[in-house]
C-alpha cells in the first residue's frame, strides 16, 4: 500500500538497541502522532526513517519503496523531510539563507524561489525578517524557520520532532494549528513525535504509543484519546 | 598514601626488574661491536625522549611538537654548564633537566589554555623556528654550536673500554633511572589525574582537579625529560647545534611514540629501536635503489612519515598496546 | 617617514601572501574541524609543479594556473583518500583525540619526502612574472617592487573571488552550512562529504597561489613553505580561526609588524617577534581578535 509502512523495524544507536520490531502504516495524507515518555525511542525512529542513522534491521517503505539505509540527501530528493529535535535552524545564518537551504539541492533556481514564497506566504513573520540572522529570531518563530525550511523541499513525507519543545502553551496552540492546517493544504503526510501527547494527538488521525523502544498501543487517535488507561498513563488523567 | 602499603612490593619488583635490564645490558655491552653500542646509545637516549612524549601526549593528551625544541634547551643547558662552569658531568645533566623544565613549564603555562590543533601549531611553529632561535645568540655558539664533552672513561675500565661504551654506560645509566622515575609517576595519582584529563577535562574538573596546574605540570615534568634526553643526545656526538634539535627530531619522536603505543610506558623501547634502526633500513634500502645522496636525504624521512600515517589510522592506540593486551593477562592502564 | 612608508608596503606584500595561507587553514577548519598541517605539504607539492610548468614553458602565469589546478586536485584528493580513511578508523581510545593532528603531520612530511625524492633538495626559483626592482622616487628607491604590486594584486582577487563563493553562492552556503550544522545540512540535502571535499580542494588551490607568490620572491625547497605554514598559522589565530575576514587581517597585521621588526631591529628577531605574537594572542585572547565573544569551538 503506498504510504508509509513500517515492519518490525529494529534500530540501534552505537552499542544499544533503541527500537525493536516497531511496526505501524500511515496512509498517505494522514497525520501520525508518536508519543511516548524521554528516550522512548521515538526520535530514533525519526532518524532511521530520514537515513541518518543506518544500524537497522527490518523495513521502512515509503510508497511501495524501501527507504531504510538510503542516505539523507537521497531521501530529501525523493520528497522525505526531517525538522529534527531542538534547534534545527543554522543559527549563524540568516532566515533567507535558512530558506534557500531547503532548496539547495535542486537544479531549478526558481522552483525553489516560488517554494520561499509559498512558505513566507504561510508564515509571514519570516518574511519580515528575511535578512535577519536566524539567532534573533524567538522559539515560535524558530520553529516556524525550520518548519519553512523543510516546505521549501516540497516534501511529500514530513517527520516532525518534538515541534513544541521549549515553547510558550500559547505559542504551541499556534503551531499546533498550524501543522494541522498546512498538511490538510498540502496533502503531507505528517509523522509527529511529541512528548505533548494531548495535543498531538488532537490533531493526529492515528497514534502510535512507544515505550521503551517497544510499540505498546496504535490506533486511531481519537480512540486512543478516550482510552482510560493509556489517559492515565501517557496523558497525566 | 593510603595505597602505601600496596605499593612497596610493586615497586620492589620494579626495581628488580630494572637491575635485571641493567646486568644484562652491561652484558650485551660487552659482547656487540662498536657500531652496535654506539646505537645502544641512541636508543637509550630515544627511550627517554619518547617517555616524554608519553607522559605529554599519552597520558595529558596534548600533542606537542615542541620535544625537540626542550632536547636542544636541554642539551644547551648542559653543554653550557659544562663549559662554563666546570661542573661534574651528573650535575650538567642535572642542569639540562632544569633549564629545559622552566621552559617546558613556560611553554605549558601558554599551551595550558588552548588544546588540539592551536597546541600543536603552536609547538610546530616552535620546532621550525628552533634553528633561528639558536643561531641568534653569540653564546649559543651559533650554527657550529657549542661543545659537550663528558670525558674519558676513568682509568681503572682499562684500554679495552672505549669511549661509545661509555656515552653507552653513561646512556643506559641514565635512561633506567628516568624510565624508573616516570613509570613511578605515571602509576601514580598524578598518572591517573592526567589521564583523567585527557578523557574529560569537564568531569575532571568537577572532581575538583586543577586541570590546568596538572596541564602545566605535564609540560614541565615532560621538557625536564626531554632536556635529559637532549644532553644525551649532545654527549653521544660530543656537540650541542640546532640542526640537531630540528623539525625533523620533533616527527621522529611523534612517530616513535605513536608506534610505540602512544600511552604504553614499556613500548618506548620499540619505538626507540625503531628510530634508531630506520636510518640504516634505508640505507639499505638505498644501496639497492641507487641514486644514493637524494634517497639518503629523503628516504628515511618517507619511511617514517608513511609509518607514523598507518599507525595513526589503523593502530592509533599503538601496535606495542596491542602486543601487550596479548602477552599479558595484566589489566592494561 | 620614508623607511614607515616603505615598511608598511612590503608588509603589506608579504601579509597578503600569509593571508593566503591562513585563509587556506581557515576554509579547511571551518568545513571539516581540522587543521591540516598538510596545508603546506599541498602547497609545496602544487609549487613544484607549477614550477616545472614555468621554467618549461618561461611563462609564470602559465605556471600559476597549474600550481592553481594541481592545488584543488591534491586538495580533494587528500580529503577523498586520506581524511575520510582516518575518520572512519580513528575514533576511539586515547589517541583518537591527537589522531587527526598527528595525521595531517605525517601527511606533510610523507609529501616533503616524496617532493624531496622526485625533485631533489637543493634551491630552485622561478623567474619573478615581474621587475623585483624598487620603484624609484625622487633620489632614492623605495624597496617595493612591481613584483609586489602584483602579488597584492593577485591575492585580492583570489580573496574576493572566494569571498564570492562563500558569501553569496549556494556552493558557498552548502559549505557554511555544512561546517556550522553537519546533520542540519545533511536533511537539507546536502552532500555534506562531498561538500567538504570541495571545501579542501578550493583551500588546497588557494595554498598553491601562496606558494607560488612566495616562491617567485625566493628559493623553492622541500622546507621553504614552512616558515608560510608558521605565519600562516599565527595569523589564523590572531584572526580566529573560525573567521576568514579575521584571518586576512591577522595575516597583513602580521606582515606589517614583522617587516617593521625585520627593518628597525634586524632579522634575528622576527621569528621570536612572531611566535611571541602567538604566545600573546593564546594567552589574551584565544579566540582570536574578531571572535565577538563567542565560544571556540575546539
Amino acid at each position: 500500500m503506498s504510504g508509509l509502512v513500517v515492519n518490525r523495524l529494529s534500530v540501534s544507536h552505537g552499542a544499544i538497541e533503541a527500537l525493536r520490531a516497531v511496526s505501524f502504516s500511515v496512509e498517505v495524507g494522514q497525520l501520525a502522532a508518536v508519543i511516548g515518555s524521554n528516550g522512548a525511542g521515538k526520535t530514533t525512529l525519526l532518524r532511521a526513517l530520514s537515513g541518518l542513522n543506518n544500524q537497522t534491521s527490518g523495513s521502512a517503505q515509503w510508497n511501495e519503496r524501501e527507504i531504510l539505509g538510503a542516505r539523507p540527501d537521497a531521501l530529501v530528493r525523493r520528497g522525505i523531510s526531517h525538522v529534527s529535535e531542538g534547534k534545527s535552524v543554522i543559527a549563524e545564518l540568516s532566515v533567507k539563507e535558512n530558506l534557500i537551504l531547503g532548496g539547495i539541492w535542486r537544479s531549478n533556481k526558481s522552483d525553489t524561489s516560488a517554494a520561499i514564497a509559498e512558505v513566507v506566504e504561510l508564515f509571514p513573520v519570516l518574511g519580515q525578517r528575511m535578512s535577519q540572522s536566524a539567532d534573533s529570531l524567538s522559539g515560535g518563530e524558530r520553529q516556524m524557520l525550520a518548519i519553512g525550511r523543510a516546505l521549501v523541499s516540497r516534501p511529500k513525507l514530513l517527520l516532525l520532532d518534538e515541534p513544541s519543545l521549549g515553547l510558550a502553551p500559547l505559542v504551541i496552540e499556534q503551531i499546533f494549528a498550524t501543522i494541522d492546517q498546512l498538511r490538510r493544504k498540502l496533502g503531507l503526510t505528517v509523522v509527529l513525535v511529541e512528548q505533548n501527547a494531548m495535543s498531538a494527538l488532537e490533531i493526529a488521525d492515528i497514534g502510535i504509543i512507544i515505550n521503551l523502544g517497544e510499540v505498546v498501543a496504535s490506533g486511531r487517535a481519537s480512540e486512543l484519546i478516550d482510552d482510560p488507561a493509556l489517559r492515565a498513563a501517557y496523558l497525566g488523567y | 598514601m593510603e595505597s602505601w602499603p600496596k605499593a612497596r612490593p610493586a615497586v620492589r619488583k620494579k626495581i628488580a626488574i630494572f637491575i635485571l635490564i641493567g646486568w644484562a645490558l652491561l652484558i650485551i655491552g660487552d659482547r656487540v661491536d662498536e657500531l652496535r653500542v654506539y646505537q645502544g646509545a641512541q636508543v637509550a637516549m630515544y627511550t627517554i625522549a619518547l617517555a616524554s612524549i608519553v607522559l605529554l601526549t599519552g597520558y595529558s593528551g596534548q600533542v606537542s611538537l615542541g620535544n625537540g625544541a626542550m632536547m636542544a634547551v636541554g642539551g644547551y643547558g648542559a653543554a653550557l654548564t659544562l663549559n662554563n662552569l666546570g661542573t661534574p658531568i651528573w650535575f650538567a645533566f642535572l642542569m639540562a633537566i632544569v633549564t629545559a623544565s622552566l621552559f617546558g613549564a613556560l611553554l605549558g603555562a601558554a599551551a595550558a589554555r588552548v588544546s588540539g590543533p592551536y597546541l600543536a601549531g603552536t609547538t610546530l611553529a616552535l620546532a621550525v623556528g628552533l634553528p633561528a632561535i639558536a643561531n641568534q645568540f653569540a653564546f649559543l655558539g651559533g650554527e657550529p654550536g657549542l661543545f659537550f664533552d663528558v670525558g674519558f672513561p676513568p682509568e681503572r675500565f682499562g684500554d679495552e673500554f672505549t669511549q661509545y661504551k661509555w656515552f653507552f654506560w653513561i646512556a643506559c645509566f641514565i635512561a633506567l633511572i628516568a624510565l624508573f622515575i616516570t613509570s613511578n609517576i605515571l602509576s601514580s595519582r598524578f598518572g591517573r589525574t592526567w589521564k583523567a584529563i585527557r578523557g574529560n577535562s569537564l568531569a575532571a574538573e568537577l572532581c575538583g582537579v586543577h586541570s590546568s596546574r596538572m596541564k602545566v605540570l605535564a609540560f614541565t615534568v615532560s621538557s625536564g625529560l626531554a632536556g635529559l634526553a637532549g644532553a644525551v643526545l649532545a654527549m653521544t656526538i660530543s656537540l650541542v647545534a640546532p640542526g640537531a634539535y630540528g623539525l625533523a627530531l620533533s616527527f621522529a619522536l611523534v612517530t616513535g611514540a605513536v608506534l610505540a603505543g602512544i600511552s604504553s610506558l614499556p613500548g618506548v623501547v620499540l619505538g626507540a629501536l625503531i628510530l634508531v634502526f630506520i636510518p640504516e633500513i634505508s640505507v639499505a634500502l638505498a644501496d639497492r635503489l641507487g641514486d644514493a645522496d637524494k634517497l639518503n636525504n629523503y628516504l628515511p624521512g618517507l619511511i617514517v612519515s608513511v609509518l607514523l600515517i598507518l599507525s595513526v589510522i589503523f593502530t592509533p592506540n599503538g601496535p606495542g598496546e596491542n602486543l601487550r593486551k596479548h602477552l599479558h593477562k595484566k589489566p592494561a592502564h | 617617514m620614508q623607511k614607515v612608508i616603505e615598511t608598511l608596503l612590503i608588509g603589506l606584500s608579504t601579509g597578503s601572501i600569509y593571508a593566503l595561507m591562513s585563509l587556506a587553514l581557515v576554509l579547511v577548519w571551518r568545513s571539516t574541524r581540522v587543521v591540516n598541517f598538510a596545508q603546506a605539504g599541498q602547497a609545496m607539492l602544487s609549487t613544484y609543479i607549477g614550477f616545472e610548468i614555468a621554467s618549461r614553458s618561461e611563462i609564470f602565469w602559465l605556471g600559476l594556473v597549474f600550481a592553481i589546478a594541481a592545488g584543488a586536485l591534491v586538495g580533494a584528493g587528500v580529503d577523498y583518500f586520506f581524511m575520510r580513511v582516518l575518520f572512519k578508523h580513528a575514533t576511539s581510545g586515547p589517541a583518537a583525540v591527537v589522531a587527526p593532528v598527528i595525521a595531517t603531520l605525517g601527511l606533510l612530511g610523507l609529501i616533503r619526502s616524496i617532493v624531496g625524492l622526485t625533485w631533489g633538495g637543493e634551491f630552485k626559483s622561478i623567474e619573478a612574472p615581474a621587475s623585483t626592482d624598487g620603484f624609484s622616487v625622487g633620489d632614492g628607491t623605495i624597496p617595493f617592487s612591481d613584483l609586489d604590486v602584483l602579488i597584492i594584486a593577485t591575492v585580492s582577487i583570489i580573496l574576493i573571488t572566494v569571498a564570492y563563493i562563500f558569501q553569496r553562492t549556494n556552493l558557498g552556503l552548502a559549505l557554511r552550512a555544512s561546517a556550522y550544522a553537519p546533520e542540519i545540512a545533511q536533511l537539507a540535502g546536502i552532500r555534506t562529504a562531498r561538500t567538504r571535499t570541495i571545501g579542501w580542494s578550493i583551500a588546497g588551490a588557494v595554498g598553491g597561489v601562496a606558494g607560488m607568490l612566495v616562491t617567485s620572491n625566493n628559493f623553492l625547497s622541500p622546507y621553504s613553505l614552512d616558515l608560510l605554514l608558521v605565519f600562516g598559522f599565527i595569523a589564523a589565530v590572531i584572526g580566529g580561526l573560525e573567521s576568514m575576514v579575521g584571518s586576512v587581517i591577522g595575516a597583513l597585521v602580521l606582515g606589517i609588524g614583522l617587516t617593521f621588526i625585520l627593518n628597525y631591529v634586524g632579522t634575528s628577531l622576527v621569528f621570536i617577534g612572531g611566535f611571541s605574537v602567538l604566545i600573546l594572542v593564546l594567552l589574551i585572547k584565544p579566540d582570536g581578535i574578531m571572535a565577538k565573544g563567542k565560544a571556540r569551538r575546539a
